[in-house]
């Protein structure tokens, strides 16, 4: 059962890398407006031969 | 350049627009390799079905035997279909979601070939016997390194276009893919370390009770990180954009995400339940497992209501059924894992083909439709044209899920058949079915059923494949779309609100990399602190009533290992009263420290082995391995007449002992220098009681001999045992 010295950090270190990317996105504002992105997907087909846009 | 008015830029600094295009080339290559290996893989597994419930089709060839197919299968399923597939979705969203071209064409390029070599070396190692005998985790060495290898470039080429994105806002669909990548990279190299014997042979530096807890870590996080997440990505991004409308809930969405990657990696040991791993690990695993029915669910839901205000649109498009019907096998496998995780209902499905038939619901039902859709809807956009056939895509829709629920169905009603009469009990306290025979001759019809569920499945990709041959012929490719979007400033006004003009906020400014090298970090510093103490002998659980094999049983070992034994036996006897009964005393962590790998298996297709030994005579196992119905008429095991043929390879054993003992096994250097001879002593004493019992044939230097020393060893790992035996 050594092996969760090995298991136990590794698994406690991608929490830790999630939980630090988690502070980076609420930070960032990426949980800001959790309305329009998922509507802005939608929308990315631009074709500018037509000239349509967003 | 001035900014075009853009509602969903508002806020944004006026930053120059920059035109650009998306790599969709990389794209159509990858879909075609999954349609291509997708076929492989499938056909592979129709046939050990059909091997299980005929066992002719074994066809006495070493390399066309169960043992050795059934790697071949899950790892083409899992890697080659499922992982294309993923390779596609990702390229083609992720360039969409960040408005970025792929960092690098070359490693786009690199990472397409890379990955094909890498499963043609699969294709052609499995078979031929070159296994580490850890489920999904079976290829060797070389071929763990060229996975690494690429692994990283794509890594390095997803978070580069991350990096140079022109859209602030990561889509959710973008986390579930970071999340596969960072721990898929771990999972993989931590199962993986092994130190070589020769150039396609390895020991894992972990034993016994500590091999099979990485590896069911590795295991259940490979259904968890290659199997979902990125799936649960694609659902995120293909199912809106075929609804047209937004995610039912997008807030949702970003709680099921977090939810379900804090809780997924600690779920593991529910593989492990009722063994020789401490209960508080079981407990645990058992926990996390339950828990992760509320983000499953979540996820399923949200997906699921999306359709909302569309729901007739299924009457008419096949593609959205697809997604439906994928969501809704994922909803069924999430709601059955769980259950299966609970210790009471594990006790009754571990080891039964309920397990395969649950996996099968999510691999074919979710991975496979959701597959299945998606290249519906890409096909037509990446060639420029229209579907040939939409009533095509409907039959395929029909074929699927009802090939799906067959094969489901067949497995679970013969999986708690077979559990149920392994339990059963008499009044007198005798086994109920006390030969295992009985058990396996019941359900082998349902094996032929499961084999029509499977069928019914392939017919479907048939005309799946006939369909997108007959769209992309002759159909001209457009050249790509110019688009265009405002580059994104470096730092915010929400930034430097929130850091100030502190020196670490450069660091925070690339939370990218600064992620990828934490995980470095952590690995390599766990890697280093920890592996020699693992290597220690004194770190070892070390009993010292337990010996390690000889030479003669760890050359058969390696032959069990190569065999695939692991496939159809385990060696793991649970502490119940109708395994004691059938099998002995429960298998201790003591009785396994030798083990690399370990061999605890997850499907008893045969008899637990873990006691095997001085069961029957050497003379039984030569006539049992040469052709098992010779001793159990109505048994559906493979011959195996190659090992009365093939030498046993004793060259090697000095450099196997050597490594063994660098790993922490106490061989002295007598052991070691004497290994081939010793080896030859005990094969001739066992080729002498051979004869005494009528085998005139028997000869010392053959793998059956090997085979015999390693299984009449199994359960007695007293010295003094073996001495009076």
């Amino acid at each position: 059962m050594n092996v969760l010295i090995l298991m136990v950090p590794m698994a406690i270190g991608v929490s830790f890398v999630f939980v630090v990317a988690f502070v980076w996105a609420a930070r960032n504002g990426q949980f800001d407006d959790l309305e329009t992105p998922s509507h802005r997907i939608l929308y990315d087909e631009i074709d500018l031969k037509k000239g349509t846009q967003p | 350049m001035s900014a075009v008015a853009n509602p969903t830029h508002v806020g944004e600094p006026d930053t120059p627009v920059e035109y650009f295009e998306y790599d969709d080339q990389v794209v159509r290559w990858f879909t075609l390799a999954t349609l291509g290996w997708g076929l492989i893989s499938f056909l592979v597994g129709l046939f050990i079905a059909l091997q299980l419930s005929s066992w002719r089709l074994n066809f006495d060839l070493p390399w066309l035997t169960f043992g050795r197919m059934r790697p071949l299968h899950t790892n083409a399923a899992i890697f080659a279909f499922a992982g294309n597939a993923i390779f596609a979705g990702i390229y083609y969203s992720t360039q969409r979601l960040l408005k970025a071209r792929m960092f690098s064409d070359a490693l786009s390029r690199i990472h397409f070939w890379g990955w094909q070599l890498i499963i043609v070396a699969a294709a052609i190692t499995l078979p031929l016997g070159y296994t580490m005998s850890k489920e999904y985790a079976e290829l060797e060495w070389p071929i763990d390194i060229a996975i690494t290898v690429i692994w990283v470039v794509f890594a390095v080429n997803f978070f580069g276009t991350l990096i140079r994105r022109r859209e602030r806002h990561i889509y959710v669909a973008i986390w579930f893919y970071i999340a596969t990548i960072i721990t898929v990279a771990l999972l993989h190299v931590v199962n993986s370390i092994s130190l070589p014997v020769s150039f396609l042979k390895s020991y894992p530096v972990y034993a016994g009770v500590q091999d099979a807890l990485i590896q069911w870590w590795y295991g259940h996080n490979a259904v968890a990180f290659f199997l979902t997440t990125p799936f649960l990505g694609l659902m995120y991004y293909f199912v809106p954009k075929a609804v047209d409308r937004p995610v039912y809930s997008y807030k949702l969405s970003i709680i099921h995400f977090w939810a379900l990657i804090f809780i997924y990696i600690w779920a593991g040991p529910h593989h492990l339940l009722y063994t020789a791993l401490p209960e508080w690990a079981q407990t645990l695993g058992m926990i996390f497992s339950v828990m992760l029915w509320a983000p499953s669910w979540g996820g399923m839901i949200n997906g699921m209501l999306t359709l909302r205000g569309a729901w007739d649109r299924l009457r008419t498009d096949p593609i959205l059924k697809m997604f439906v019907a994928a969501l809704t096998f994922y909803g069924m496998a999430t709601f059955e894992g769980p259950l299966l995780s609970i210790k009471a209902v594990n006790s009754l499905s571990h080891y039964t083909d309920w397990t395969i038939g649950h996996v099968h619901g999510g691999t074919l039902g979710w991975n496979g439709l959701l597959t299945f859709a998606m290249i519906y809807y890409l096909v037509p956009r990446l060639w420029n044209t229209k579907l040939y056939s939409i009533k095509l895509v409907t039959a395929h829709f029909w074929f699927g899920i009802t090939g799906t629920g067959v094969y489901m169905i067949s497995l679970w009603v013969a999986g708690i058949t077979q559990g149920l009469m392994w339990r059963g009990i008499t009044a007198e306290g005798k086994l109920m079915y006390p030969d295992f025979i009985e058990t396996v001759t019941r359900i082998v019809p349902l094996y032929a059923v499961r084999a029509l569920g499977g069928s019914l499945f392939i017919i479907g990709f048939l005309l799946m494949l006939y369909n997108i041959w007959m769209t992309i012929r002759g159909a001209q490719i457009a050249a790509p779309e110019k688009h265009r979007a405002h580059r994104l400033a470096k730092f915010t006004h929400i930034d430097a609100a929130v850091l100030g003009n502190k020196p670490h906020r450069i660091l925070e400014g690339m939370p990218m990399v600064f992620s990828v090298l934490a995980v470095i970090a952590v690995v390599v510093g766990s890697v280093i602190e920890i592996i020699p103490a693992l290597m220690v002998q004194e770190f070892n659980p070390g009993s010292k009533a337990v010996r390690p094999y000889t030479p003669l049983e760890l050359a058969g070992r390696d032959i069990y290992v190569r065999e695939g034994c692991y496939t159809c036996h385990s060696q793991m006897i649970r502490p119940m009263v109708a395994e004691t009964l059938r099998y002995g005393k429960p298998t201790t962590l003591e009785e396994t420290q030798y083990d690399r790998p370990f061999q605890w298996g997850s499907k008893r297709t045969g008899p637990d082995l873990a006691r095997v030994g001085g069961r029957y005579p050497d003379s039984w196992h030569y006539r049992h391995m040469l052709n098992p119905r010779d001793i159990v008429p109505q048994s559906i095991m493979p011959n195996y007449p190659w090992l009365i043929k093939d030498k046993t390879d004793t060259a090697s054993l000095q450099q196997k002992l050597k490594v063994m003992k660098t790993l922490g096994v106490p061989y002295s250097d007598d052991d070691i220098r004497f290994a081939e001879a010793n080896a030859q002593k005990q094969a001739e004493e066992i080729t002498a009681r051979l004869k005494k019992d009528g085998i005139s044939q028997a000869s010392a230097d053959k793998e059956i001999i090997a085979m015999i020393a390693y299984l009449q060893r199994l359960g007695h790992m007293q010295p003094t045992e073996v001495a009076a035996k």
